[in-house]
């Protein structure tokens, strides 16, 4: 699946968008951030809160316990400031 | 007839008295247009700012605020409705977003103006960065604003 990063939690991954192919036991959006952490010292430093982080799937709003079955795309995000 | 709906996330500048004009022009069933813009400020928390630049999510920004338009329009009787929201670097004094519900009278229009722009401020995945003399940092998520967004979901 195709997971984007925007705002400091792309500039904390260092990167704003990849493929990754992860495990089955990973199997919601907190499974997901919580694996994602563990890839690295800038994974850490974006996931680092959990509960500020923001989610969407195929561009709609999801909340942590949703789960990740069939997404093509994974977008996480801190809270908006839009408007 | 369903209301015309009109929705654009752009880099350039917007002209809010055409924008007004195109959705009213030709129409006598119009009674009360609201328009609202979102202007960048040059001051906050006692600094200078230079410029905001908005990020957002291309794909998402458009689908999210269709599906609070298309909300917007099943909730209030509304004869039309224009939303532009811009991205990139912005200066004070510049326009950031503009809401225009057009409805037969006054009280859909303006209750339909601020619930988008509630909605726009939490749900529209845009980000603003500040520049100012101490640097750029990104804004903050303010809590007032979800209060803001919340109280339309009480019945």
């Amino acid at each position: 699946m195709r997971v984007k990063y925007f705002a400091w939690v792309r500039e904390r991954v260092g990167k704003s968008e990849e493929t990754v192919e992860p495990p089955s036991s990973v199997r919601t959006v907190e499974d997901l951030i919580g694996w994602l952490a563990g890839r690295g010292e800038g994974y850490a430093y974006a996931f680092e809160t959990p509960r500020v982080i923001r989610a969407a799937i195929d561009h709609a709003h999801v909340k942590p316990e949703a789960t990740i079955s069939g997404a093509r795309e994974i977008a996480f995000f801190p809270p908006m400031t839009g408007g | 007839m369903t209301a015309p709906l009109t929705i654009r996330i752009q880099e350039a500048d917007f002209d809010i008295a055409h924008e007004i004009a195109l959705l009213s022009k030709g129409r006598t069933d119009i009674g009360a247009v609201v328009s609202f813009s979102g202007i960048c400020r040059g001051r906050e928390g006692g600094d200078d700012i230079a410029a905001l630049t908005l990020e957002h999510y291309p794909g998402m920004a458009e689908a999210e605020i269709r599906r609070r338009a298309e909300e917007a329009m099943a909730r209030w009787p509304l004869q039309g409705l224009t939303i532009i929201h811009r991205f990139g670097r912005i200066e004070p004094g510049q326009n950031i977003v503009l809401v225009v519900t057009a409805s037969t009278h006054r009280q859909a229009a303006f209750e339909a103006a601020e619930f988008l722009m509630d909605y726009l401020k939490t749900s529209a995945p845009f980000w603003k960065r500040e520049e100012s003399a101490k640097g750029t940092a990104w804004v903050e998520a303010r809590a007032h604003d979800d209060a803001a967004a919340a109280r339309w979901t009480k019945s």
